[in-house]
């Protein structure tokens, strides 16, 4: 009987040891960036703090909606990669909290006007400007020109070979128009647009797939940001990237802290270490070609140089306003998409 | 006193008297974040703790003052013990003391949430309350229980159905659960529509968000797009129309003629549902796309130019056809079988040729059959996600806008509310319609009496085109998901055609340590969640879903039909709806379940229950109501009716139910895309990821296993009824001997 107390005291022991154990640190990590690179940075995080963490992968659009639903009762700490805009519009909405971590000084001047333009509610963790990539099989095959500059995209030999994504469900097309937009100015750029629409043969639901459409020799050409055509290109499929002649506009992928997180501690903690030269050569690992924003990381032999391409002063305040999206929005909705093609 | 106890003891009125003072004083009355089972809460201050205290001990340090009145309720039933069932008293107090602390329970739940009161009339009445509560836990799951079956006792008591206490309970139960988890989160989306960007209600903006161009437009008569409903209408009904034509001709090849190899055509009626989604339209882009190799071989034979027909409706039309047919086909071959030969065989007597009676006699006492399948098929269509989300191109469903309103850059709640409004509008219609095409007669041919004879052959007419098109069919079939197994062996789909085994390595690779097996593959954790979760589902789907059906088939009570109605309800909901509306609904306090393993299970619940429902209402249709009378009359109670001489007979139907929720709560999708959280991830939302991330290898291995794991699970549930079935035959006979 007693051996029968001591074994039991002895697993009660165990249990509470397991117990706090398992109540250790946690974090509980939105991650907008893909499948791959998530799981790695949440593992090396792990390793590197002990602290455990819950990671759910959606796109940067689905990962907005949920913050905001939960706003009332925030359930995420951390919500990293995944373009800026909606980043900006959490900030915008106040979902996100302001931190300013002492990593900063490392950073590129991108990633911390980022970082200003929200009131330090994000801020820039990489960058991957736009551009667009073709299947050189199907070039070759549909005996089309090479093309390199964006107007070469409104040939009428490119009939139904472009492919982009409705800028109404993906922030990748957004940034192409708002791109086109500051490139060519309002009037223009809607020009080009209406051009574009008569070449597209499908407008996808989700940013990158006109360019995985291509790599399978489901589409000619496909616009996307640089890092995905690459990453294509990467995979052994037959893929070519352009940076355009006239010049292009580029995302800022961001990272912010959930306001109101449960883990506020872990959040920084997660924040500053993500920041790190560490934490963003881990990129390299999963073929993801964009530019960290430390200065200090590497970068890939495979990624767009980005010396080489001709960047625009993208205003990511004014175009990343909703009200701004919203008008722009809803001009392509009217004048655009309904044209026949 | 004392003496009168001994007669007037209720047990089940103790139980439910004990549980509730349990539920008040000794459970977290509050949800625990790390889930109650890890038994954490034990050990960090409970029970004085307020994350962790029981609601008593709550009042006890002064906080929570409104869970106070409670006590009172909890009390009443205490001077209903020594009464007895007869005294009018005895009802009077429970039915008091249930509608009390369950109304109670309800008010204060969604009176006071995580800001203080919800409502800004209750603030201005009471003022600023200064301090909040969370979402109910066990503890006030557990007292809310005890509210409503007291109160049910209560109301057997004062006699309804006949007194019966099991009866009454089982439909108050069911009552609420359904309006907890059908329509409350309903009616919670159904209000978001008419919510305006600033918070405040409005019709205008319903109406701005309904008539909607995308929604509405008819441009494709004029060259340009026409909108999403009008598409999805269209597609649903061809769908509904390709499928039921299918489905008849595989059931009329495999009742009704000499064709050798009936059982594979019956076997591949599995496929669709142990199906992850995607896998078909993968599938039909590897044949048919523009680098396909079906387009390719055709393109070089003919030296035409390949395009991109698939995308778009033709595309979607093919991979709903293909994963429907086989639904329409087992409602069907039941019907078919169902018409007695006797019938037909009377109509050949009278000098009918084989042709005349088919279409005068058999094709009529089939359209019960045809207007389900044709129903299932619609709704199939309507609520598909996966299929028009990777052949959709230009092609614009409901379901897939639904989704993007909700996750693309819209961020638009109320317009995914409406547009699932018109969704609901026309699975409720085409419900509606059904039924009414039907009307009220009569098609049941096989009765009591024997009913010997075979049935007659098709006509020859028929049988050439009927077979030509079952076995063209099911060879297509066979292609697809021959094509399936190839792509998840190759090293790179579509570009490098060599064969592998590493994307099964990357998913399901493991390694054995000291400390035992170590997971190392991509896709163990979702696969093991996903598993645990379907597994979890299935016994409480059967269990609701038999419950439901006994209630409907051998019970009266008043308001039978809309109870019919709430619980057949969710069967006409599409996924993307219960999906959104979940988010809605139980995100806040008092039901505060979003990001557990919780939500997924009870939106499996209500999403199956109705084939349970079916399964339970046909099986126990078969019965014959003398098996319960005897019972009663032999001084059972309905409960220990229902336990001894029911469920027995009911173990096929409980094992389909079983299976069937097991299964569609693996390769469900629609729903689960909204509900997955960082600790529940399911098996579909992966795979999702992965098809996202252009990772066709992983998604196909991911899948087929899948495929396999569920084949495996059906399999052994046809071993299993078949036993039971030979089983059944004896316990009836040696029953009704008795």
């Amino acid at each position: 009987m007693k051996k029968l107390t001591v074994t039991f005291a002895g697993s009660l022991i165990a249990f509470a040891a397991s117990a706090t154990m398992a109540h250790a640190d946690k974090l509980t990590l939105y991650c907008s960036a893909q499948e791959d690179w998530c799981q790695l940075m949440a593992r090396s995080f792990e390793d590197a703090t002990g602290i455990d963490v819950n990671m759910t992968r959606k796109s940067s659009g689905e990962t907005f909606a949920q913050v905001r639903a939960e706003s009332a009762n925030p359930r995420g700490d951390v919500w990293w990669g995944g373009t800026g805009d909606p980043h900006l519009q959490a900030a915008e909405e106040g979902l996100t909290a302001e931190y300013i971590s002492p990593m900063r000084e490392q950073l590129h001047d991108w990633a911390i006007s980022q970082a200003e333009s929200a009131g330090n509610r994000t801020i820039g963790i990489y960058s991957g400007a736009l551009g667009y990539g073709y299947n050189t099989e199907l070039l070759e095959a549909n005996g089309l020109p090479e093309p390199s500059c964006w107007k070469d995209l409104l040939k009428p030999e490119f009939k139904g070979h472009v492919q982009m994504a409705n800028p109404n469900s993906s922030g990748t097309a957004y940034t192409t128009l708002a791109s086109m937009v500051q490139i060519f100015g309002e009037d223009e750029g809607f020009e080009f647009m209406k051009g574009l629409h008569a070449n597209i043969n499908q407008y996808t639901k989700s940013g990158s797939a006109p360019i995985k459409a291509a790599g399978r020799g489901e589409n000619t050409v496909g616009i996307v940001f640089m890092h995905d055509a690459v990453a294509q290109a990467v995979a052994g499929f037959p893929i070519k990237v352009v940076a355009p002649c006239e010049g292009t506009g580029y995302e800022i992928g961001s990272m912010s802290i959930i306001d109101g997180a449960r883990n506020m501690d872990e959040a920084k903690q997660f924040y500053d270490w993500a920041l790190s030269t560490d934490a963003q050569n881990l990129a390299l690992q999963v073929n993801a070609f964009q530019v960290p924003s430390n200065k200090g990381a590497e970068t890939s032999p495979s990624a767009p140089d980005m010396s080489t391409i001709k960047l625009i002063d993208y205003d990511f305040k004014k175009y990343g306003s909703s009200d701004e999206r919203k008008r722009l929005l809803q001009k392509w909705d009217e004048e655009v998409s309904v044209l026949p093609q | 006193m004392r003496n009168d106890s001994a007669k007037t003891t209720h047990p089940v009125l103790i139980f439910w008297i004990v549980a509730g003072w349990l539920g008040y004083c000794v459970l977290p009355w509050y949800g625990v974040e790390d889930g109650l089972f890890s038994f954490v809460w034990l050990l960090e201050g409970y029970p004085f703790d307020e994350d962790f205290a029981p609601a008593a001990f709550l009042i006890g340090q002064g906080e929570k003052l409104w869970l106070a009145p409670l006590l009172i309720p909890l009390a009443l039933p205490l001077f209903a013990l020594g009464r007895v069932k007869s005294d009018p008293r005895y009802a009077q107090l429970l039915i008091l003391s249930g509608v009390l602390g369950f109304g109670w329970l309800i008010a204060q739940g969604f009176g006071i949430g995580i800001r203080g009161f919800s409502y800004e009339w209750l603030e201005a009445l009471f003022g600023e309350l200064g301090d909040r509560q969370y979402g109910m836990g066990y503890g006030a799951m557990i007292a809310a229980a005890a509210f409503l079956f007291l109160l049910t006792q209560g109301i057997a008591a004062r006699g309804a159905v006949n007194g019966d206490v099991f009866v009454v309970s089982a439909i108050g139960g069911i009552i609420v659960i359904v309006t907890a988890f059908v329509f409350f989160p309903i009616a919670k989306m159904l209000f978001a529509a008419f919510v305006t960007e600033d918070g405040a209600y409005s019709i205008s903006v319903f109406a701005a968000k309904f008539f909607d161009d995308r929604l509405w437009g008819l441009g494709c008569f004029f060259g340009a797009r026409c909108g999403a409903a009008w598409n999805s209408l269209f597609l649903a009904v061809l769908v509904g129309l390709i499928t039921t034509v299918l489905g008849l001709a595989f059931a009329l090849v495999v009742t009704r003629s000499g064709f050798r190899f009936k059982r594979g055509m019956r076997a591949l009626t599995v496929l669709p549902i142990i199906t992850p989604p995607f896998v078909i339209g993968l599938a039909l882009i590897l044949l048919f796309g523009l680098s396909g190799s079906v387009t390719v071989f055709f393109a070089d034979m003919f030296g035409v130019q390949p395009t991109r027909w698939l995308y778009g409706m033709p595309g979607i039309l093919i991979a709903q056809t293909l994963a429907f047919t086989p639904i329409a086909f087992l409602v069907l071959i039941g019907v078919v079988e169902g018409v007695s030969p006797s019938m037909e065989e009377a109509a050949q007597t009278l000098r009918a040729n084989r042709w005349q009676t088919f279409r005068t006699v058999s094709l009529p006492l089939m359209r019960p059959g045809l207007a389900n399948a044709f129903l299932l098929g619609f709704i199939e269509s309507m609520a598909d996600f996966g299929n028009p989300l990777v052949l959709g191109g230009n092609f614009d469903v409901l379901s897939t806008e639904i989704f993007f309103a909700i996750v693309g850059a819209q961020y638009d709640q109320g317009r995914a509310a409406v547009l699932a409004m018109v969704l609901l509008f026309f699975t409720l219609s085409a419900f509606y319609a059904q039924r009414a095409w039907l009307g009220k007669k009569s098609y049941t041919t096989v009765s009591g009496k024997g009913d010997s004879g075979v049935h007659p052959l098709m006509p020859a007419g028929l049988a050439i085109p009927v077979l030509a098109i079952a076995i063209g069919w099911a060879l297509f079939t066979a292609v697809v998901y021959g094509m399936i197994i190839y792509g998840s062996i190759v090293e790179l789909w579509g570009v490098d055609n060599s064969l592998t085994l590493k994307h099964y390595v990357t998913a399901f690779s493991f390694r054995l340590e000291d400390e035992g097996i170590r997971w190392t593959g991509a896709a163990w954790d979702s696969f093991w969640t996903t598993i645990t979760i379907a597994a979890i589902a299935a016994p409480l789907t059967a269990a609701v879903g038999l419950v439901t059906a006994y209630l409907l088939t051998r019970q009266n009570f008043a308001g039978k039909n809309s109870f019919e109605f709430g619980t057949m309800l969710s069967f006409a909901i599409p996924g993307t709806v219960i999906g959104v509306s979940y988010i809605l609904a139980f995100n806040v306090p008092p039901i505060e379940i979003t990001g557990t393993g919780i939500i997924l299970v009870v939106s499996f619940i209500f999403r199956n229950m109705p084939v349970g429902v079916r399964a339970g209402i046909a099986s126990m249709s078969q019965l014959d109501k003398s098996l319960d009378e005897s019972s009663l009359t032999l001084g059972a109670n309905s409960w220990q009716t229902f336990r001894n001489v029911i469920l027995p007979l009911l173990r096929p139907a409980i094992l389909a139910a079983l299976v069937y929720s097991f299964v569609r709560a693996m390769t469900a999708i629609s729903a689960v895309i909204f509900l997955v959280s960082a600790e529940y991830d399911m098996a579909t939302s992966y795979i999702i990821g992965r098809v996202e991330n252009n990772d066709y290898g992983l998604a196909i291995a991911y899948s087929t296993t899948l495929i396999f794991v569920m084949l495996v699970a059906v399999g052994m549930l046809q071993l299993l009824v078949g036993r039971v079935q030979i089983g059944r035959r004896t316990q009836l006979g040696t029953e009704t001997s008795k």
